[in-house]
């Protein structure tokens, strides 16, 4: 009797007898269950969005007007809001998550960067509507006193830098998202960079390379595509991030002008209209929305999934 | 590569002099300094969050916020309904989610060909990443729509399929760590494969499966947005009745922050601090103890 | 009399190694020591290592070692493996210190200025002192072109020119540049094993170092690339101080004018036994300790 070392194979064959396939049949509808759950929700929101999606066509993604009583529905604003919400994010959510990769990994003893690790997981597990309440009370405030303040009289020439500023508005969005998806960016950088054989690392350094210049021309350029996997998958949880965003976004159906003017995100539409909506069209047409979202953040994870397995060279992770 | 080499700089002056050296390392320097403050930055957002939520909920945290149920303006109710929904809500996902996430790890891990392994993971993975309002939406059209009935019950399922696929992955990789050895001795033995299964492999796994469990409970605790169509949310206290609305302490915050009546805010802040407490509590135990393995 | 008319003199009056078989007994070595100096080049390059001590935090790695390393010379440091060999190594272009509570006691003088000393910055220490490691470690991301000047271009932007010309000195320094010189912009890591090693050795080259310290470089090659290497320290012991660590006797016999006999004190610390002119460590060595290591007593 072999047992095989390949996880997967353990014990399929050595179960032959009739409690064993019993069992081994009811461990595998359970793992199937996940498969179904996956493929059931793809093909119900497709079902349930079909009404509004076949009336309108593209005019559902091109379309500025959302209008449930006149029946009319296009979803660019929520689009356009959702995605600038989570480019802001991105923007300052990879230097700063970058940088303290960097640091935790290449450059921070260990009696530094345990704790902090411990402080930025934590972070993570902050509830998004815990995130929501702060922020609509303590950040929107402060940002809308200093630092939004400050970009509108500096830059304010600029459209999009255009006051006045509110402390809601796509800009808090973006802040909070930041903070929200730094965790994921940073483990993942982190891991990424950790992977990196050290050969490279003394390679650098023999050839007369400072520990920033070793980092930047060994390190970095081997990780690259781990790390835009973490970014990507920053990316996507940024997009379908929902209660904190709804809270701070100011809620109005608009394509914004400047960064400080409220919007709303396709996740935050779905969530203030869904259950005052009327069956039928508008609830297909929310669900629509959901479908987009879906597509979306479906792409990025398995795009960004396959950067990291690349370079951290693990068989399956974990975001 | 003749008067070149001759006039090249002495050993001695590569060593000590240049201005090309000297800008390299205020550049090196000055990186590695921002990269530690960006790292201390990082830190920043946690503690801010922490403190506002424990100053401001502290303040209107009491007895009553727990035991009373909602007052229209706030003034002498409290959050029983949501203190309530939540602790229902979440066993009973708990209960759906653990041992299907369980089980098919098991199948994942110890029956499963490579190929139906992949696909599994895959599926669970993807899973995650789902925003947890499609979630909502999905199970709203088989568990509400139907029976055009909000439900505490489709809350649950809600929440369970959040907590599944963080539940099978974290098993997984426990049960990863078991040796081979200990499943090939109980087989030796004679024991059966879904004996040794359950007795052998899921028993010395049994700390990483229950560290999983307890994130994936501290996640569902903290979720909102699957909630908003499944459970809805209720003013009244609703115990044991899985058929009808029930109210939850992330859906209380929600629509408590966005009253225009300060007493209602307060009690937003106080239940955000029963949560956040909670949620935190549980992860810094789980966490503490494998950080504490890793040091030690 | 200009020094590349000197250089061919002497080239050919340096008879060429006999070729090595791998089960021969430790053949009498046939290089002829340091290669003459032409008149009016300075002969710089000499280490000396006074009383070096390497310790990891409590633990004392390598203890009183004083020797001196010939300038345009092959020196060899053979001994049984564990022993200190390569901790040694690297304490002469300080890359022990990237090991947390690496230190060393005692004086490394590099033409006479103490490597250790405040005024000397370890980064500048690394271009005049250049290291090969024992598995090839080309950048995977960078062309073979890019690989050899990565060293370079730290210093500031060069002209593509200047590279160039670099990059071409380098390579046929390192007898690559006619094997690659149609494909410099396919990446470093397509090339074989020794020919990555010769790319390494390229790139060590190109910030024109005046030592270049070798950990086992062959170890990790095939016979023939171990051969086509050895060959190339030969060449290159003309301009640079080479130091090798090696735990190939043979091919220490064969490479090296000066060979150094480590090995492990029951302190678990590494020490110097003895260091000679190759000829005589292995033919006529002083100790009973190296005698028994060069017969095969053990190790």
């Amino acid at each position: 009797m072999t047992t095989t070392t390949a996880a997967a194979d353990r014990f399929s064959k050595g179960a032959s007898r009739v409690p064993d396939l019993l069992f081994r049949s009811a461990s595998g509808v359970f793992a199937w269950v996940i498969v179904a759950v996956l493929g059931l929700l793809a093909v119900l929101l497709f079902l349930n969005s079909n009404q509004a999606l076949s009336k309108f066509g593209s005019s559902f993604l091109t379309g500025t007007t959302w209008d449930p009583i006149a029946g009319i529905y296009g979803a660019l604003p929520f689009i356009v809001g959702t995605i600038a919400s989570s480019f802001i994010a991105i923007v300052l959510a990879t230097p700063i998550g970058l940088l303290t990769a960097i640091f935790l990994a290449e450059l921070a003893p260990r009696r530094v960067s345990i704790p902090l690790t411990f402080t930025i997981e934590l972070l993570a597990a902050i509830p998004s509507v815990v995130f929501g309440l702060w922020g609509v009370f303590v950040l929107g405030p402060f940002l809308k006193n200093t630092v939004e303040a400050w970009i509108a009289s500096t830059l304010g020439w600029i459209p999009i830098f255009a006051g006045p500023t509110d402390g809601v508005g796509l800009f808090a969005a973006g802040v909070i998202l930041t903070l929200m998806i730094l965790p994921t960016i940073i483990a993942i950088s982190r891991d990424v960079i950790t992977a990196v054989p050290d050969a490279q690392r003394e390679a650098m350094l023999a050839l007369g390379a400072t520990r920033w210049e070793m980092i930047t021309k060994a390190v970095l350029p081997y990780a690259r595509s781990g790390i835009i996997g973490a970014v990507i998958l920053g990316l996507g949880r940024a997009l379908g991030e929902t209660m904190a965003v709804t809270m701070v976004i100011g809620n109005k159906t608009q394509i914004p002008e400047s960064v400080f003017q409220s919007s709303q995100t396709m996740a935050s539409q779905i969530a203030t209209t869904f259950n005052e909506a009327s069956i039928g069209l508008q609830t297909s047409a929310l669900i629509g929305l959901g479908l987009v979202l879906l597509v979306i953040t479906m792409t990025l994870n398995v795009v960004a999934r396959l950067l990291v397995w690349r370079v951290s060279g693990r068989g399956e992770g974990r975001a | 590569m003749t008067a070149a080499t001759l006039a090249a700089p002495s050993i001695a002056a590569r060593l000590t002099g240049s201005r090309v050296g000297r800008r390299r390392k205020i550049v090196d320097r000055s990186m590695r300094t921002l990269a530690f403050g960006a790292a201390l930055l990082c830190a920043v957002p946690l503690i801010a969050v922490l403190y506002f939520v424990t100053a401001n909920g502290l303040a209107a945290f009491s007895l009553d916020l727990i035991t009373k149920p909602p007052k229209a303006l706030g003034i002498g109710g409290g959050a029983a309904n949501a203190v309530v929904g939540t602790a229902q809500m979440v066993a009973l996902a708990a209960l759906i989610a653990v041992p299907i996430g369980v089980m098919a790890a098991v199948y994942v891990g110890e029956f499963a060909e490579r190929r139906s392994a992949r696909l599994v993971r895959f599926c669970a993975d993807v899973l995650v990443g789902v925003p947890s309002i499609l979630i909502g939406i999905f199970v709203f059209t088989f568990l509400v729509l139907p029976f055009k009935q909000f439900n505490g019950f489709a809350g649950a399922v809600a929440l369970a399929l959040i907590m599944i696929p963080v539940v099978m992955r974290t098993t997984e990789e426990s049960l990863n760590l078991v040796p081979n050895a200990l499943r090939e001795a109980s087989l030796a033995l004679g024991v059966p494969v879904w004996r040794t299964v359950l007795s052998v492999v899921l028993r010395t796994g049994l700390p990483g499966i229950l560290t999983g469990s307890m994130l994936a409970f501290a996640r569902a605790m903290g979720e909102t947005a699957p909630l908003l169509f499944t459970a809805l949310g209720s003013r009244l206290v609703n115990v044991g009745d899985f058929g009808r609305p029930m109210d939850a302490l992330p859906l209380f915050i929600y629509v408590n922050a966005r009253q225009p009546v300060d007493a209602l805010n307060q009690q937003a802040w106080g239940a955000a601090f029963l949560l956040l407490l909670v949620v935190l509590i549980i992860n810094v135990a789980v966490r503490a103890r494998s950080w504490g393995r890793r040091i030690g | 009399m200009n020094l590349e008319t000197a250089v061919r003199e002497a080239d050919e009056a340096i008879e060429a190694p006999p070729e090595p078989t791998v089960l021969a007994p430790v053949p009498v070595p046939q290089s002829t020591g340091p290669a003459p100096v032409a008149a009016g080049v300075p002969a710089s390059g000499e280490i000396v290592i006074d009383d070096l001590h390497v310790y990891y935090g409590g633990f004392r790695a390598v203890k009183g070692v004083s020797l001196k390393i010939p300038p345009r010379a092959v020196t060899a440091i053979i001994g049984p493996s564990g022993c200190g060999k390569s901790t040694f190594l690297r304490t002469m272009n300080r890359m022990h210190e990237l090991t947390a509570g690496a230190r060393v006691e005692g004086r490394i003088g590099l033409d006479g200025i103490d490597i250790y000393s405040p005024e000397v910055d370890p980064v500048q220490l690394r271009r005049v002192v250049g290291m090969v490691f024992q598995r090839p470690n080309p950048f995977p991301t960078m062309s073979i072109y890019d690989n050899v000047v990565s060293g370079l271009k730290l210093t500031g932007r060069k002209k593509r020119s200047e590279l160039d010309e670099v990059v071409e000195r380098s390579l046929r320094r390192a007898a690559l540049w006619d094997e690659v010189k149609d494909k410099l912009k396919q990446p470093g890591t397509s090339l074989s094993g020794g020919q990555q090693q010769r790319l390494c050795i390229a790139r060590a080259l190109s910030v024109d170092p005046e030592v270049i310290l070798m950990d086992e470089p062959a170890s990790a090659l095939d016979p023939i690339a171990t051969l086509r290497v050895e060959e190339l320290i030969a060449e290159l012991r003309r301009q640079y101080t080479i130091v090798i660590v090696t735990h190939n006797m043979q091919q220490a016999s064969r490479v090296s004018d000066r060979t150094a006999f480590f090995t492990m004190g029951d302190d678990r610390a590494g020490y110097l036994v003895e260091a000679d002119d190759t000829v005589k460590i292995f033919t006529n060595p002083r100790e009973q300790l190296t005698e028994d290591y060069i017969s095969g007593r053990f190790g």
